[in-house]
């Protein structure tokens, strides 16, 4: 993996980075933005050779037709970008949005995350890291599209103008996109991309409806479980009951007897071995992994224990770790006595994804080259470790992205485990396509979860009420150590996925310290949306508010009080926020409160309150008033859907069965019945999105969303019950 | 192995498989009809939800020998209907979707609650659709689109 730096990137987007054109067969116009190329060759202006075979890596391709087909360097698996990523592009190029299709990119080179350097989707950085790439693409297709028109018309560029498809000429001459497409590939690239006014957007900033929604609405979207291919297999694995068992012996007499079970054979996991079972069907395949007699070897590996790690992990907490933010005076904590001092513990357990789409990936290796299917966060990993596994180099393996059903994080594995699975097994069906499928079994009691984590917090409180100093423990496994990302994310032995969200808080504490103990436990762990901010900011907002309801003070009074004068995004989201949700703030009914929480995470500044009763034991959410600066919203339509659902998906962690516990080494839930997310009656009734009007740089909104809702449905139960809750998940209220 | 006669919107088809063979797997790779899709293989999460004669069913859960000679609607027919189109519509026109992959079972128990209650409240909605899981969580779409189908076909 290769870490570019931001300077190296201006280097490569402003002046390496240019466009290859080429006429195709059937007379469109491809342009691709390549990365790669000497820079020699750009600054001397050379022609680039037209290449003979039309490559995969393209960006933009005008069909006779008219259709515009847009090709997407990130994964579409709920998040908007492709819708979002071609209208940037499109609004550059006045291309009629009516007629533009959109198509999920191969792993390619050309593909790759333009500031990264790899092919992925993560830290919300879809949009804020290809706004200028995708407007750059569209902007030069435009201008070429032009000049092919002015020599046509023997007219300047200048006297042209474009809308919806079509360029005009001076004259009242007009010509039609797919009309030019031959000759403007013939056109010199222009070295420079002359970008639109921000006020002249016709698409950003507009509420525009998803490009695949009618696909998903009749069953017509094929996502990666849905693919088939003539002779396909279909492959399940008996999985090691412990993380990292081996397989000591395997009876597979009656597997073998399930009509349509081809073949089982033991095989390596990234931690143990497991037994493959490989059949014409699923369910063939399940019945044959189901009928296996494994005899595991448990013996060299440790079993963890929920109830063990809690007493770990607490005892830990009330030791100093290593340091991750230190301001002020490290000690001023001690000086402060019982009645001016809060000391709190907050547990969170370990939490599985779960996308609804079961992990799957299909690959068909025929000794030279392979082809792989799969909807994947991280695709330049997952390639390259598939050409490892086969023996091949990563461009032999040919790596189509598919629509996901969801990841949250699961389909980013730095270690490409299901990739190597699949390759493993597509090693040995060799010929035929295999597709492996994790069973919702598998993926519930599969490992790869956000980490169990402890936090221990002592606030020394100012005679104001305010916190006058803070000392912060956090105890979890680091998601990085051992991986490719270790080396950009462990700074002074602390993982800062762990500590983000409260190193970085934007509360100005003038006593401030830090530290985190990174435990090592043999349970695989992973990001999961928002990563640490989700416990993070669970820990910031409830204490926040523990200490304004301790001050008598207004929780939003009490915020802007503390925020840093600089946080400009979050306080104009609590500005907005309080003045959209104050008419019913101020208008409660009796049995019911209000929870605010805000939180900034990945550029983006989210302020929320909520309307919360108790019903059943349980919260009961009837309304969330959002309000968010993320920048230019590109498509606030997708910035309000994310910020719907999101704060939903963050209800994860108060869900009574919101928790993988593990007792003796093995996972205690099976299936969304022991581990349960969100269902419609747990989720608001109602959320109104309000977005800050900013002409900055965007940032992104797939994460944003998750951290701030648990805190202010908690702090509403405060002020409901009396009681704060800080071990989650939420058992009884 | 049995051969089974199914009725699968409105086309004849049959099948020879394992009589255990859950009616989901049997349409999405016998029949190669995938619109309906596989998320827990219990009943616990909806996506597989189709319509058997009228009601609407978790596909997981029904072994194929078992479904007898009721029809089967799945999505992919579901627009034929007039129900059917009107929530399919309401759906693209709110933007309900994220992922998507819900989203099939969520329309079928959406036109089977509407076909019973053609003007619900919160509470029926909750009841008829509270054992669809989105993992996206896009709820209050889905409550809008439902509303507005309602309205739509009044």
């Amino acid at each position: 993996m290769r870490a570019v730096t931001s300077a190296a990137n201006d280097v490569l987007l402003g002046r390496r980075a240019f466009l290859r054109v080429s006429a195709t067969i059937a007379g469109g116009l491809i342009v691709s933005l390549h990365l790669d190329l000497p820079l020699h060759a750009q600054e001397a202006g050379e022609a680039v050779p037209a290449p003979k075979v039309y490559p995969p890596d393209a960006f933009v391709q005008i069909r006779p037709d008219g259709k515009i087909l847009i090709k997407v360097n990130r994964l579409e698996f709920g998040q908007g970008v492709q819708t979002s990523l071609p209208m940037i592009l499109a609004d550059e190029m006045d291309a009629d949005w009516s007629q533009v299709i959109a198509e999920l990119a191969p792993a390619a080179e050309v593909y790759k995350d333009p500031l990264y350097g790899f092919q992925m989707v993560g830290s919300s950085s879809s949009i804020s890291h290809s706004f200028q790439q995708y407007r750059e693409l569209g902007a030069r297709t435009r201008a070429m599209l032009v000049a092919a028109a002015a020599q046509q018309w023997n007219v300047s560029p200048a006297q042209c103008r474009t809308e919806a498809s079509v360029v005009h000429g001076p004259g009242g001459q007009s010509a039609r996109y797919a009309e030019l497409a031959e000759a403007a590939a013939k056109q010199a690239v222009p070295a420079t991309a002359l970008l639109k006014d921000p006020s002249q957007f016709r698409l950003v900033g507009r509420r525009v409806r998803r490009l695949d929604s009618h696909s998903k609405c009749d069953g017509s979207l094929k996502f990666g479980l849905d693919l088939d291919f003539p002779g396909m297999k279909t492959a399940v694995v008996a999985r090691p009951p412990v993380f990292g068992a081996r397989v000591k012996s395997f009876d597979d007499k009656d597997a073998r007897r399930i009509a349509g079970v081809r073949d089982v054979f033991e095989i390596p996991l990234a931690r143990g071995t497991g037994v493959a079972v490989v059949a014409d069907r699923f369910w063939a395949a399940k019945q044959g992994r189901d009928t296996l007699k494994v005899e595991w070897d448990l013996s060299a590996v440790e079993r963890p224990d929920s109830a063990q790690l809690w007493t770990k992990y607490k005892t830990l907490a009330r030791t100093p770790g290593k340091v991750a933010a230190s301001r002020g005076d490290e000690k001023r904590i001690d000086t402060f006595t019982a009645s001016n001092r809060i000391v709190a513990e907050f547990e969170f357990p370990y939490l599985a994804h779960t996308p609804m789409e079961p992990l799957n990936t299909t690959i068909r290796f025929d000794g030279d080259r392979a082809e792989t299917w799969a909807g994947s966060q991280f695709q330049t990993a997952d390639q390259a470790a598939i050409a490892e596994v086969l023996g091949l180099k990563p461009e032999q393996v040919t790596f189509h992205t598919e629509m996901a059903g969801g990841g949250f994080g699961r389909r980013a594995t730095p270690d490409s485990h299901v990739a190597r699975e699949a390759a493993t097994i597509a090693k040995r069906v060799r010929g035929a396509p295999v597709k492996l499928i994790w069973t919702r079994e598998d993926d519930v009691q599969g490992g790869y979860y956000r980490p169990m984590h402890v936090h221990r917090v002592e606030i020394g409180v100012g005679p104001d009420g305010m916190p006058l100093a803070w000392r912060h423990v956090i105890v979890g496994q680091s998601i990085t150590a051992g991986t490719p990302f270790e080396a950009l994310i462990v700074k002074d032995g602390v993982d800062s996925t762990a500590v983000e969200g409260t190193v970085d808080t934007q509360y100005d504490i003038p006593h401030f310290h830090v530290s985190a103990h990174h435990p090592t436990v043999n349970v695989p762990v992973l990001w999961w949306r928002s990563v640490g901010h989700a416990h993070s900011a669970f820990v910031m907002e409830t204490l926040i508010d523990e200490l304004a309801m301790r001050a008598k003070a207004d929780p939003v009074a009490y915020r802007r009080k503390l925020v840093k004068p600089d946080a400009k995004k979050l306080r104009g989201a609590l500005d907005l926020m309080d003045l959209k949700s104050a008419p019913w703030r101020t208008t409660l009914p009796a049995g019911h409160a209000a929870g605010i929480a805000c939180h900034e995470c990945f550029g983006t500044a989210v302020a929320c309150a909520v309307d919360v009763s108790i019903e059943n034991e349980r919260p009961r959410i009837h309304r969330v008033t959002i309000a968010v600066d993320l920048g230019l919203a590109v498509n606030p339509l997708g910035v309000e859907s994310q910020f719907q659902a999101g704060v939903a998906f963050g209800l994860s962690q108060l869900m009574a069965k919101g928790a993988i516990t593990l007792k003796d080494g093995r996972v205690e839930q099976r299936n969304f019945d022991g581990y349960t997310p969100p269902y419609i009656v747990d989720a608001p009734v109602a959320v109104d999105v309000h977005i800050v009007p900013s002409g900055e740089a965007p940032s992104g909104s797939g994460e944003p969303p998750v951290p701030v809702i648990s805190p202010a449905v908690v702090n509403a139960l405060a002020r409901l019950t009396g009681t704060r809750h800080r071990s989650l998940p939420l058992v009884a209220v | 192995m049995e051969t089974y006669k199914l009725s699968v919107n409105g086309q004849p088809k049959e099948v020879t498989v394992d009589p255990g063979t859950p009616l989901l797997w049997v349409l999405r790779e016998d029949l190669k009809i995938t619109g309906t899709k596989y998320g827990c293989g219990i009943g616990a999460c909806g996506a597989c939800t189709v319509h058997l004669g009228g009601i609407a069913t978790r596909s997981c859960v029904v072994p194929v020998s078992l479904v007898g000679d009721r029809p089967i609607v799945t999505i992919e027919a579901i627009a034929e209907d007039r129900v059917g189109r009107a929530v399919q519509d309401a759906w693209v026109a709110h933007d309900v979707v994220q992922c998507g992959y819900c989203q099939s079972g969520q329309i079928m128990s959406a036109v089977a609650l509407l076909k019973t209650v053609p003007r619900p409240t919160d509470t029926n909605i909750e009841e008829s659709m509270g054992g669809n899981l989105c993992r996206c969580a896009t709820y209050v779409r889905i409550r809008e689109a439902i509303q507005a189908a309602s309205q739509q076909l009044a």
